[in-house]
């Protein structure tokens, strides 16, 4: 065990926790921002996306010793109050089913937009490719990208 | 209008008060994310309940509980909606809460089947509608007038000869003391204000920001985190224990074996491992790296089975006589005299349901009782369980719902809550029960493997004479005997085989018709080939026999809206005016009471196929809540597809080959058709289901459109997985 001090949502925090321990746990165990899934522990279905320095990574597969002084940013700490273009847009399609594989697909989504603002359907697609929706979602949630190119 | 007896259990009339009551400051909250800027809204200080379903506070805001589990077909939004409909409020004004389960005053508070709104429209349509009906009499009361010079409107009662208004806040602690007539007027279909119109799904706003709503996401102070390990494949159990060292590890409180056997098993009851290795700590990361830890020996018990031996069995079923289960006229000896018999084989593999959250729960088991929180499909049969389980009355086990990421079939079976309550009291505190992905994909309660063999035979003039089909599961068969296109052909027969396994199965989203559907509609798309028709025309013509002059009398579907749906899909997808360049496969299927039919469009980009577009036709009564039908639609063809062509469970000596995401293909965004259409049939008839019926016919959808762009017929699942064919092919 060790304590390591990482920057979560803009504000500092401590924990003691073994150095392997993926940021995933971190965040759901001990921090309690459970908004950030667990679903195969193996950086396979992007349930646990968050951002760290903007970046979308999977976090169960990021052990805390590697996050050093980077930010991390999840779906809690995405905007103020819910209002980022992608979550307005995801209200406005009413993209969920179950829910589950959201929050993930969200930060992706962000982190995407940033990088390449005007998509085309095609390269969301691709850009999501590995965020998995058990429920089927897809459809519905390219749409909410483009509307949210849009209104960004 | 619609009149109707009310049977709604009147509990407690009590005023709710709202000084240190939590519902505040969420009422509150909610209500303003949801105004517009400069609406704002009173905060309540008074609660009254008015029926079971229904809190009304003093200034307005309607509280609906929602009786159902929530698995993602968005009954948390479309029951609470019909309720609201008849109680005639603003939805604004309405926020959403999920009951618990409570036997005394909801009925069936089960996800499954596509049942929710069916079987709940009726009582929720009373409930709102009674508490119309004691709020307008209070109101007439109060103005010393006649109900029937009264009307409603957006939670305003209204003086229809002074114009005078009352809002239901202001009138809701006078209807608390008024008894509850004996009948009730419903609203007539036309009149509905909400229904049929699109609102958001009530839990979204918490979705797209993370808040806690799922099971895995509950959690409690001083609660232990347990995981647990069971036999690596079916047919084996424990033998020896050894978790020195994993106790050793950090964090790690305690290793221990449970038995959950349950002395009165039901239906739900379904696992295959009773006996399991329990390992609990502090953190679950801690937990998981000391499960790695555990030595354990496992022993067989019953015979491992191999896919190839699955293989064989399925493949000797269809030369086996099976059990008939219906024949008309006599279909042997039809086909000897046809010009032309098309014989046919399909064969589909276990499938694991792969709900994206994990099976968890919470409990709480102490002498006295046992409270759990979590995600099921099946609150009342999971409480019995445990009640069996623990040897404790029923009253004294509370459970609530969690919101659950997925259901489709996998948590009808709460094995997962009576190993929660079994590890809680053997630890005697709190704990949270977590598989791995691992865990959940290995356990079972898969969808059966399945065979059958379709020969239809035809006359000169290409109508079919006879229909056989031979089905052969592990461990039941798909077939259902009455289904199309039973009444439509004067020889028939259908016959079943049943074949063993130590492997556990159970309901997968559409039970049954997820293959059964796709075989025959793929199959039939054949026959309309070798029978030089279209295939609409063909089906067409089958569904004219059925509705004029149909085969028995057991058929259990209506051909008219059978036909509809297709005629409505041909329509809409200018089927007869085929854009060039694309390729189209139709199909249509009747299941958990709704009617649908979908063509699917294939492009071809160099040497690959791509799925362009789905059209799909659905007549599932009245739409309730028709943005979130539309969903749960593109959701069934998106899973439908996804499990077509690439997902499959194997099993080497008893050990499921595939046990993560890495391995067991789920479809991915790229995969799925960028465009879904919808269209629905106005009917006016009470709704049906909408969970399941979009996902049973698409795979033949898709097989008939990549026929028309390739040539090539696809007989076995998963179409892109071309090692799963020769290993049918064994035998
Ligand atoms: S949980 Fe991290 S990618 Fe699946
Ligand atoms: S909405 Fe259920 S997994 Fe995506």
């Amino acid at each position: 065990m060790a304590v390591f001090t990482i920057k979560v949502n803009g504000k500092q925090h401590q924990v003691d926790v073994d150095s392997d321990t993926p940021i995933l746990w971190v965040l759901r165990d001990h921090l309690k921002l459970v908004g950030t899934k667990y679903g195969c522990g193996i950086a396979q279905c992007g349930a646990c996306t968050i951002h760290l320095n903007g970046n979308s990574i999977r976090s169960c597969s990021l052990p805390i010793s590697a996050v050093g002084e980077q930010e991390v940013t999840t779906i809690e700490g995405l905007s103020e109050d819910g209002d980022h273009p992608v979550q307005k847009a995801w209200i406005e399609h009413d993209v969920p089913q179950c829910g589950y594989c959201q929050a993930g697909q969200i930060m992706n989504a962000a982190a995407f937009l940033d990088k390449n603002p005007n998509p085309s359907s095609e390269e969301i697609a691709t850009a999501m490719n590995g965020n998995i929706c058990r429920c089927g979602t897809y459809t519905r949630i390219n749409k909410a990208i483009q509307t949210a190119a849009k209104n960004a | 209008m619609t009149v109707v007896k009310t049977e709604i259990n009147r509990r407690s009339f009590l005023k709710v008060s709202a000084a240190g009551s939590a519902g505040i400051m969420i009422g509150f909250n909610w209500l303003a994310s949801c105004t517009s800027p400069g609406e704002t809204v009173s905060i309540p200080e008074e609660w009254f309940n008015i029926n079971a379903f229904i809190t009304i506070a003093d200034n307005g805001e309607v509280t609906i509980m929602s009786p159902n589990p929530e698995i993602g077909q968005n009954v948390k939004t479309s029951m609470p909606l019909i309720v609201a409909e008849e109680l005639d409020v603003d939805w604004n004004m309405v926020k959403v809460e999920q009951a618990g389960l409570d036997t005394e005053n909801y009925r069936r508070q089960l996800a499954g089947g596509s049942q929710s709104i069916r079987q709940g429209w009726q009582s929720l349509r009373m409930a709102g509608a009674a508490a119309r009906r004691l709020l307008m009499e209070a109101a007439a009361k109060k103005w010393q007038v006649s109900v029937s010079n009264l009307s409603t409107d957006k939670g305003q009662i209204i003086n229809n000869e002074t114009g005078d208004k009352i809002g239901y806040g202001e009138i809701a602690i006078e209807a608390v003391s008024i008894p509850v007539p004996e009948e009730i007027k419903l609203k007539d279909p036309k009149d509905f204000k909400l229904i049929g119109q699109g609102v958001k799904n009530v839990d979204a706003p918490k979705i797209v920001t993370g808040e806690p709503l799922f099971g895995l996401d509950y959690m409690e102070d001083g609660a232990t985190i347990a995981m647990i390990e069971h036999p690596p494949a079916f047919g084996m159990k424990l033998k020896s224990l050894d978790a020195e060292e994993a106790k050793a590890m950090p964090g790690i409180k305690d290793v221990f074996t449970i038995d959950t056997t349950v002395g009165e098993p039901q239906w739900s009851d379904v696992n295959a491992f009773t006996e399991l290795v329990v390992i609990t700590g502090e953190s679950t990361w801690q937990v998981m790296k000391a499960k790695k830890k555990l030595k354990i020996e496992w022993e067989q018990d019953t015979p491992a089975e191999s896919s190839t031996d699955h293989a064989k069995k399925l493949v000797d079923a269809m030369s086996q006589k099976g059990e008939v289960a219906r024949e008309d006229g006599n279909p042997a000896k039809a086909s000897q005299s046809a010009s032309k018999v098309v014989d046919r084989t399909f064969s589909a593999p276990f499938l694991a349901h792969n709900t994206l959250e994990p099976m968890n729960f919470f409990a709480n088991v102490t002498a006295e009782k046992a409270i759990l929180v979590g995600p099921i499909q099946t609150p009342e049969y999971l409480r019995k369980s445990v009640s069996s389980l623990l040897n404790m009355p029923e009253e004294n086990i509370s459970i609530d719902m969690t919101r659950m990421g997925g259901g489709f079939g996998r948590r009808l079976y709460g094995h997962f809550g009576v190993e929660a309550a079994a590890i809680s009291k053997k630890i005697g505190g709190p704990v949270k029960l977590i598989y791995k992905r691992e865990d959940d994909l290995t356990q079972g309660t898969y969808r059966p493997a399945y065979r059958v063999n379709y020969k239809a035979a035809l006359d000169d003039n290409g109508k079919m004479v006879a229909f056989q089909a031979k089905g052969a599961g592990i461990p039941g068969s798909p077939l259902f005997q009455d289904r199309f296109p039973a009444g439509t052909v004067d020889n028939y027969k259908v016959e079943n085989i049943n074949i063993d396994t130590n492997i556990s199965t159970g309901a997968w989203r559409a039970p049954r018709s997820n293959f059964v559907a796709g075989a025959e509609q793929a199959f039939l798309d054949e026959v309309a080939e070798a029978a030089g028709k279209d295939p609409i025309d063909f089906r067409l013509e089958l569904f004219d026999r059925a509705i004029n002059d149909p085969v028995g009398d057991r058929n259990d579907y209506d051909p008219e809206r059978y036909a509809g749906v297709l005629k409505l899909v041909r329509e809409k997808a200018g089927w007869d005016n085929k854009p060039a360049g694309v390729f189209r496969g139709v199909s249509a299927y009747f299941c958990h009471n709704s009617y649908v039919a979908q063509v699917v469009d294939v492009v071809k980009e160099g040497n690959d196929l791509k799925l362009q577009k789905v059209w799909c036709a659905v007549d599932c009564g009245i739409v309730v809540n028709k943005e979130g039908a539309i969903n749960q639609i593109e959701g069934g063809i998106i899973d439908g597809i996804g499990h077509t062509m690439y997902s499959q469970v194997n099993f080497d000596k008893g050990a499921p080959v595939q046990n993560n995401f890495d391995q067991y293909r789920l479809i991915r965004h790229t995969e799925a058709p960028p465009e879904i259409e919808v269209f629905f049939v106005e009917n006016g008839i009470d709704p049906t289901g909408l969970g399941e019926p979009s996902l049973p016919p698409i795979a033949a959808a898709v097989a008939n459109a990549m026929y028309q762009a390739t040539g090539k017929r696809w007989y076995h699942q998963p179409f892109m997985i071309a090692e799963q064919e020769e290993l049918i092919e064994v035998g």
